[in-house]
């Protein structure tokens, strides 16, 4: 069973298709690029698949769970995290409340334990720091723990994006184009620590326009343009594909 | 020690309005109708059923979070200037039951309150409010009020029930203001319907802009500047509601922040504090 | 009874609308609830009055001067309170209007004193009699001049230059100043013709029942705000007709319900409307980007 499949999914704003009946599978431990050009309806993919936006038409199949009507929040908790196209932290907390906010679903304290603070609330929070930490240590901002995160360069923004959806202990995590506004070199990087989240066991889909990193780490392409799905496969049959090469070169005639 | 009394009231207001508006970022302009459920309840519990004073007080702080849940759950769904005029818009209707209700004296309020406020009681409010919501914000609870107003959508993603945190942050700030409100009811032995009304809203409000909002020591410098001047310099106090005017506008123009700036001022008594507070009761 | 108290609502009504215009025209191009326009309300009935009492011009001149200061007024207010604050988060333009809202309310106490004080009829009494219903000559004139007023600038929005350039300035800020428009004069036009037609609602209201005082913006205020969300915020033929349906609850409610409950009525309204389609009747759902 795929860990993820979406049936026919679709949605309109107004009049508007901007996802039209697609389907794909997500296949456990893959990484899957989701490609098009601008406005080919890939945030939108996104948007449906955690819940912000209820599809109208169409099925989301999670571990075989359908999540139509389950809230952003509750398809965290089930395991699918994102990070966002236009970095969206907690600017005035720090690195480290940052990633700490990511583990909220996967922590308990409540009011009265926060006022109380007993010993199983202190052994949670210090839980929580320490699985922060390694996090931060994993994606290279250990050091710059307490900074806010506003003040972070962007590159480092958008690694602090992905600790903290990794902090989520999600099985699957959705980039939204991660590699947006980096140089070569942070690309580089970033390819290197997608493959290590990979190694972590996590599946990965993610929307990028670096094809340098889509061919380089994606096993399969899922390609969209107007809102349909017009390829799906290997990069290499993504390459050749006449299709593809249409939406995105525009027709030779 | 009159004003002493007032300033630990009004310290109590602007925490507790600090949560809503300063931590998770929700402009609230009925905080005082808050206040006015406590002070009712609790003088009409002490005045009528003649209830003791400490669970009178609490009963209506217990009342004032119920109210809260239920403003709270309504405007859950509007954002930013919405909510704020809403807020509002239950502060007032709250304020003209109050003025046609029988038990609640209409408009000429409850006289002859028994006396049971004095500076004892409200120092040790103070630092049972200071305590607790200096507890809650350093928790995942507070951490999650302050993503909140950071940014809801990533919030959400980040799976928090943002909503429901939202009616939690309503609920805790008005049991305080409910508290506060029993307070002053016990204080002044006399309370009517425009003790709370829009005006008292703003002032909580201004106090909570002036210390700075999002930071608790600035509600109580915020609160104990805006309660003393006017008492002690008796000559600006005709012009006390001109005076927040202004200070809402300046303060948002050239120090958005508040007076105590940017950074959290650690004075060495606050350090001592924070230790104690940190510490595992 | 019943048409009496139509009549009443409708011309109440008319007046909400004037004052609703104000805060969608703004709310329009700046997102932000002009907390002050119902100051600028209140400033306006004044003007007139003084123009009348003291200055003893009629009231039509006394009503043209009031519609220009109070719309200089709106414009001091806009670049001292609100320009500086064009970039920062709404809440804390919303909080700057407040403060501007109770500085004017406050000032308006320390140079007139909080008494009302009556506004001279100067219009001769005239009572048109249909059947059992009585109409004020008062009422037709408020009523007339609110549509006049309406329908001139709902001409103004929709063809002239001005008027394109507030509909793109609304629509999106940054397109329209690189579309070569001066957002900044026409922000300055939308406080003017706002708080013009917040004063003309001032003057009227003043006359309509007689009085004026330093705290009556303050409600009709709110209720003009409420009118403009009953509407659909930013949406100009909207506002008169959550205006109208505003003033026509209230009144009848207050004649059939209660009238000691009058001012809860228009937030009931308020809140229920925000919580069954917050766009108003006339607006349009807008979806937050993520």
């Amino acid at each position: 069973m795929a860990l993820l499949e979406a049936k026919k999914l679709t949605m309109t704003f107004g009049g508007l298709m901007a996802v039209d009946s697609v389907s794909f599978n997500i296949e456990q431990g893959e990484i899957l690029g989701l490609i098009g050009p601008n406005g080919a309806g890939k945030t939108t993919c996104f948007n449906l698949l955690t819940g912000i936006y209820q599809p109208t038409s169409g099925e989301i199949l999670f571990k075989g769970e359908n999540l139509r009507g389950y809230k952003t929040y509750e398809v965290t908790k089930k395991g699918i995290a994102r990070t966002f196209q236009n970095i969206r932290l907690f600017g005035a907390m720090t690195v480290l409340e940052n990633v700490l906010i990511g583990q909220h679903c996967r922590t308990k304290t409540g009011l009265f334990g926060a006022i109380t603070r007993l010993g199983s609330v202190k052994k949670e929070e210090e839980n929580a720091r320490e699985k922060a930490e390694e996090l931060l240590k994993f994606v290279g901002l250990l050091e710059k723990k307490n900074e806010k995160a506003k003040n972070l360069p962007y590159g480092e923004q958008r690694r602090l994006e992905i600790a903290r959806a990794l902090a989520t202990d999600p099985e699957l995590l959705l980039l939204d184009e991660p590699a947006a506004g980096m140089n070569p070199q942070e690309t580089n990087d970033l390819i290197d620590l997608i493959k290590q989240i990979r190694q972590m066991g996590k599946t990965i889909l993610l929307i990028e326009h670096d094809m340098k990193l889509v061919m380089g780490i994606c096993d399969r392409i899922v390609v969209l343009d107007y809102g349909k799905k017009i390829a799906d496969g290997t990069p290499k049959e993504i390459r050749e594909n006449s299709r593809v090469i249409k939406a995105y070169l525009g027709d030779p005639d | 020690m009159q004003v002493l009394v007032l300033v630990f009231i009004n310290i109590i207001l602007a925490i507790s309005l600090n949560l809503v508006t300063g931590f998770t970022g929700q402009l609230s302009l009925g905080h005082a109708a808050f206040m006015g459920i406590g002070a009712y309840t609790s003088a009409i519990l002490t005045l009528k059923a003649s209830i003791p004073f400490l669970p009178a007080l609490l009963l209506g702080g217990i009342l004032a979070a119920i109210f809260g849940v239920i403003i709270g759950i309504p405007t859950l769904r509007l954002k930013g200037d919405y909510l704020a005029i809403a807020t509002l818009g239950f502060g007032e209707i709250l304020k003209i039951i109050e003025l046609n209700l029988k038990i609640t004296g209409g408009t000429v309020g409850l006289r002859g309150i028994r006396q049971e406020t004095n500076i004892w009681v409200v120092s040790v409010a103070v630092v049972i409010t200071i305590f607790i919501i200096y507890r809650i914000m350093k928790s995942r609870v507070g951490r999650s009020f302050i993503a909140i107003r950071e940014d809801e959508v990533a919030a959400e993603a980040m799976g928090i029930d943002t909503a429901k945190y939202k009616v939690l942050a309503f609920a805790v700030a008005a049991f305080f203001a409910g508290i506060a409100g029993g307070l002053f009811a016990h204080f002044y032995r006399y309370i009517n319907p425009n003790s709370f009304g829009f005006s008292r809203s703003i002032e909580i409000l201004s106090m909570v802009v002036l210390g700075g909002m999002g930071k608790i020591s600035g509600s109580i410098v915020g609160a104990a500047v805006l309660t003393a001047a006017p008492e002690l310099l008796r000559s600006i106090s005709a012009y006390r509601q001109l005076i927040y005017g202004i200070l809402l506008v300046v303060m948002m123009i050239v120090r958005p922040e508040g007076i105590l700036g940017d950074v959290d001022v650690k004075i060495p008594i606050q350090r001592k504090l924070e230790k104690l507070l940190n510490k595992n009761s | 009874m019943f048409f009496q108290q139509l009549i009443n609502g409708i011309t109440l009504g008319s007046t909400y609308a004037l004052i609703a215009l104000g805060y969608t025209m703004v709310y329009g191009v700046l997102k932000l609830i002009n907390f002050a326009h119902g100051e600028i309300y209140m400033f306006g009935a004044f003007v007139g009055m003084i123009m009348v009492t003291t200055f003893r011009l009629s009231i039509i001149p006394a009503f043209i001067i009031s519609m220009l200061l109070s719309s200089l007024l709106g414009m001091g207010i806009e670049m001292i309170a609100y320009r500086p604050l064009r970039k920062s988060t709404r809440i804390t333009a919303l909080i700057s209007a407040i403060g501007v809202s109770i500085f004017l309310q406050n000032l308006g106490i320390l140079i007139m004193g909080p008494a009302t004080r009556p506004f001279p009829r100067s219009i001769r009494s005239y009572y048109v009699n249909l059947g059992a219903i009585k109409i004020d000559i008062l009422q037709i004139i408020i009523l007339i001049v609110s549509i006049i007023l309406m329908v001139a600038l709902h001409l103004l929005v929709k063809n002239t230059k001005v008027g394109k350039a507030m509909r793109a300035t609304a629509l999106d800020k940054d397109a329209a100043y690189l579309m070569g428009i001066n957002v900044n004069r026409i922000i300055t036009i939308t406080f003017a013709i706002g708080s013009a037609l917040g004063a003309a609602a001032g003057v009227l209201i003043g006359l309509y029942f007689n009085s004026v005082s330093p705290l009556m913006g303050s409600m009709p205020g709110l209720k003009g705000f409420v009118a403009a969300v009953l509407g659909g915020i930013g949406n100009i033929p909207g506002a008169m007709l959550g205006g109208v349906i505003l003033g026509v609850i209230e009144t009848l409610g207050a004649a059939y319900i209660s009238s000691a409950y009058r001012d809860a009525i228009a937030f009931a309204v308020l809140i229920i409307i925000l919580l069954v389609k917050p766009s108003g009747i006339m607006g349009v759902n807008v979806r937050e980007k993520v």
